[in-house]
C-alpha cells in the first residue's frame, strides 16, 4: 500500500489553522492557567467554554435520546435510518464535552472528584453524574456499529439483551441533565437578565434539547447525504420537520406564557443589547417554526435544512444568552471572549465534525438499513420471541 | 450559638488595620501598593473601599444558608456550626460555580495560578473554634469591626439605632439578606450608596435549585414507568402487527 498525500482542499486548509490556533491557545492555558487563556474574572468566573463548550455541546447532542426515545420506547421504525447518526453525534457531543471541561477545570486533574466527593444538594453534582453516566450508556449504544463492523455477534447479542433498559436510562439521564442545564441558573436571580431568568429554565432547557436534538438531525443528514453523495431520506426529515414545528411551537408558546406570568414584557421596550439578543434568539426560533408548517418549504431539502440551521442557531444562542450575556448586567462586568477561548471553542467543533466524518465514512453508521436488512432476520425473530416470553 | 461580625461604618477611619491583620493571618504579602486595592481578590480577602467620605468594608458575609456551599459539586464549602463558611482547597475542582452562585460576588479565584484554588474569608474559623477574635475584629483599633455572638451583635446594632436615630440608616444589612448572613453592617445612608449589593434576594437561595433537585427521584421513578409502558405499549402493537403478517413497513428507502 502506497501513502498517498491528503489533497489539500479549502476546507482542510481551515481544518489546519483552527487546529493550530486551537493547540497554541492549548499551550496558553496549559502554562498561564485560566488567566492567561481566557477573559476571565473574578465577578465573570464562566464564559463560552462552558456556555458554549459545554451547555451548547450538551443540547446539539440532544439527538441521541430524542431519536432513540423515537425509534425504539415509541417503536416509530420510521426514524431508524438516522438512529445511527444521531448516536453517533451525541457520543462524540459528550466526549468534546468532556474536553470542554478539561480546559475550564482549574483542576481538570479532579474531574472525578463530584463521583466520590458527594453533595447531593449541588446541580453541578448531578449533572456530572448524569453526563458520566450518559457518557456510557452512549458507549454502548455505539458499540453495535462497532461491532457490526467487525462482525463480531455474540457481543452483541449481549447488549441486545440489555437494549429496552439501557435505553429507557439514557432517555431518563438525558430528562434530567439537558433541564439541570437550566436549573445551573436558578441560584443566579439577582443576576440574570429577567428575559431569561424563570424558575421553569429547566423545562425550557429541555424542550428546546428536544427540538435542537431534531434539527441537528436533519442538519447531519443534509450534510452527510452531500459528503457521502448518499440519498436524502427526503421522505423522513420532512416528517422530522413537522415534529419539529410542533416542539418550537411549545417551545415558543411555554415562553410567552411564562413571561407574561412575570410580566416581563415591558423590558422589552428597553433598548438595551439584552432586548436586541432576546429578538435574535426568537427570530431564529419563530422563524422556521412559521416556515416548516408549510409542506411546499419541508419538502424542499435547502429550505428544511435552512430551518433546520436557524433553529440550531436559536439554541446556541438561548444558551449563550443564559450563560454569558444574559449575566453581564447583573454581575457588573463586560465579558468578550479571548481569542484563546475562541480558538479553542472553535478546534473542538472542528474536531468534531473530523471525527463525525472520519467515522461516518468507516463505520456502518448511515448505511445500517442495508446490514439489518440483509443480516438481522435471525435476530428479529430471536427478538419477538423474547418478547413474547416477557409479555407472557 | 453562632459567631458573627458587625461592621459598622460611622465608626471605620479607614485606617485598614484590617487588612493588615488579615493579610498576616493568611500569610499574604501586604504592601502600599496591594493596600491601594480597593477591591477584595485572591491575594486580598477583605478590602476597605472608600465612597465619598465614607468607609465600606468587603468580607464574604459567611451566609447562614450559603448559595456557594449548597451548588459545591465536591462539597469542599461548609457551614460551620459555629458560623464561618469554610473551603477545602484539596477537594476543590475548579469549577467556580461558587464564585457564579455567590450573589455578594465575593469569591476570587487564583487566575494565574496553574493549580488555582478558589479564595475568601472564612471568618477566621481557626481562631474563633479556640475561642480567640477574628484577626481583623482584634486589630480594629476604633470598634469598627465587633466579632461576637450573632444574637448579641443584633441586639447592640438595633440599640446604637436607636440611641442614634439621626446618625444611622435605620436598617442592618445582613438580617434578612440572601436569608440571614454572618456579617452584619450598619451604616449612615442607604446601603447601597456604600457599595453593597441592596437587589440580593431576601430568602435563602439554596432553595432555588433544592426546588428543582428534589424532584429527581420522582421524575427518575415515574420516567422509568412512563417510559417502559410505552415501550411495552408499542412494541407489543409490533409484535401483533408482525403475527398478522403486515410486515415490511417501510423498511425499503
Amino acid at each position: 500500500m502506497k501513502v498517498k498525500l491528503p489533497k489539500i482542499t479549502v476546507w482542510r486548509v481551515i481544518f489546519a489553522i483552527l487546529m493550530a490556533a486551537g493547540l497554541y491557545a492549548t499551550w496558553l492555558r496549559i502554562f498561564y492557567g485560566l488567566g492567561g487563556s481566557t477573559n476571565l474574572s473574578d465577578k465573570f468566573p464562566w464564559g463560552i467554554w462552558i456556555a458554549f463548550d459545554v451547555m451548547c455541546g450538551v443540547a446539539l447532542a440532544a439527538g441521541g435520546f430524542t431519536l432513540v426515545a423515537m425509534v425504539h420506547i415509541f417503536n416509530i421504525e420510521k426514524y431508524k435510518p438516522v438512529l445511527r447518526p444521531a448516536i453517533l453525534t451525541a457520543f462524540l457531543g459528550y466526549l468534546l464535552v468532556v474536553v470542554g471541561l478539561i480546559y475550564d477545570l482549574g483542576r481538570p486533574d479532579r474531574l472525578w472528584h463530584p463521583l466520590v466527593m458527594w453533595n447531593p444538594h449541588s446541580v453541578m453534582f448531578e449533572v456530572a453524574w448524569c453526563v458520566t453516566l450518559y457518557t456510557t450508556v452512549l458507549s454502548l449504544e455505539f458499540l453495535p456499529i462497532v461491532l457490526e463492523k467487525f462482525g463480531l455477534h455474540k457481543p452483541m447479542e449481549w447488549i441486545h439483551k440489555i437494549s429496552v433498559p439501557l435505553m429507557i436510562l439514557g432517555v431518563l439521564l438525558s430528562t434530567l441533565h439537558q433541564s439541570s442545564l437550566g436549573t445551573l441558573f436558578l441560584i443566579v436571580p439577582s443576576k440574570l437578565y429577567p428575559l431569561w431568568y424563570t424558575p421553569i429554565l429547566p423545562l425550557l432547557f429541555y424542550v428546546s434539547a428536544i427540538a435542537v436534538g431534531l434539527a441537528m438531525t436533519i442538519f447531519e443528514s443534509w450534510h452527510s447525504s452531500r459528503a457521502f453523495g448518499r440519498a436524502l431520506e427526503l421522505e423522513l426529515l420532512t416528517s422530522m420537520g413537522r415534529v419539529l414545528a410542533v416542539i418550537l411551537s411549545v417551545y415558543l408558546w411555554i415562553r410567552f406564557l411564562d413571561m407574561s406570568h412575570r410580566h416581563v414584557f415591558d423590558l422589552l421596550k428597553q433598548n438595551r443589547i439584552e432586548t436586541w439578543l432576546f429578538g435574535l434568539e426568537i427570530a431564529l426560533l419563530a422563524t422556521p417554526m412559521a416556515l416548516l408548517y408549510q409542506s411546499r418549504i419541508r419538502r424542499r431539502p435547502g429550505a428544511l435544512y435552512a430551518c433546520a440551521v436557524m433553529a440550531v442557531f436559536g439554541v446556541i444562542t438561548n444558551r449563550l444568552n443564559v450563560g454569558t450575556t444574559g449575566l453581564e448586567a447583573g454581575s457588573g462586568v463586560h465579558y468578550i471572549p479571548k481569542w484563546s477561548e475562541v480558538a479553542v471553542t472553535l478546534m473542538i467543533i472542528a474536531l468534531g465534525f473530523a471525527i463525525f466524518r472520519f467515522v461516518a465514512g468507516r463505520f456502518p453508521v448511515f448505511e445500517a438499513q442495508e446490514h439489518e436488512v440483509a443480516g438481522s432476520h435471525q435476530q428479529e425473530v430471536e427478538q419477538a420471541e423474547e418478547v413474547r416470553i416477557v409479555v407472557g | 450559638m453562632s459567631r458573627a461580625i458587625l461592621y459598622d461604618s460611622t465608626l471605620c477611619i479607614g485606617c485598614k488595620a484590617c487588612e493588615t491583620a488579615c493579610a498576616s493571618r493568611w500569610g499574604l504579602p501586604y504592601d502600599d501598593k496591594i493596600a491601594a486595592e480597593e477591591r477584595i481578590s485572591a491575594h486580598k480577602l477583605t478590602a476597605i473601599e472608600t465612597h465619598g467620605d465614607k468607609f465600606s468594608r468587603r468580607l464574604c458575609m459567611n451566609c447562614a444558608q450559603p448559595a456557594c456551599a449548597s451548588v459545591c459539586p465536591v462539597g469542599a464549602i461548609r457551614k460551620t456550626t459555629l458560623g464561618p463558611v469554610v473551603y477545602d482547597a484539596a477537594k476543590c475542582m475548579g469549577c467556580r460555580y461558587c464564585m457564579q452562585a455567590c450573589p455578594f460576588q465575593v469569591p476570587s479565584y487564583e487566575w494565574s495560578s496553574r493549580l488555582p484554588r478558589m479564595r475568601k474569608c472564612d471568618m477566621c474559623y481557626e481562631r474563633q473554634s479556640h475561642g480567640q477574635l477574628t484577626a481583623c475584629a482584634e486589630a480594629c483599633p476604633v470598634g469598627a469591626t465587633r466579632n461576637g455572638d450573632r444574637d448579641d451583635l443584633v441586639r447592640e446594632a438595633q440599640k446604637r439605632i436607636a440611641d442614634n436615630p439621626s446618625g444611622y440608616y435605620p436598617k442592618i444589612y445582613g438580617i434578612s439578606e440572601a436569608g440571614g448572613t454572618s456579617v452584619l453592617y450598619l451604616s449612615a445612608v442607604p446601603f447601597e450608596q456604600i457599595g453593597l449589593r441592596t437587589n440580593v434576594p431576601q430568602a435563602a437561595l439554596p432553595e432555588t435549585t433544592w426546588r428543582v433537585l428534589e424532584l429527581v427521584p420522582d421524575i427518575v421513578s415515574t420516567g422509568t414507568v412512563l417510559l417502559g409502558g410505552i415501550w411495552w405499549i408499542t412494541n407489543r402493537r409490533a409484535e401483533v402487527a408482525k403475527a398478522e403478517g403486515k410486515t415490511g413497513k417501510g423498511r425499503h428507502k
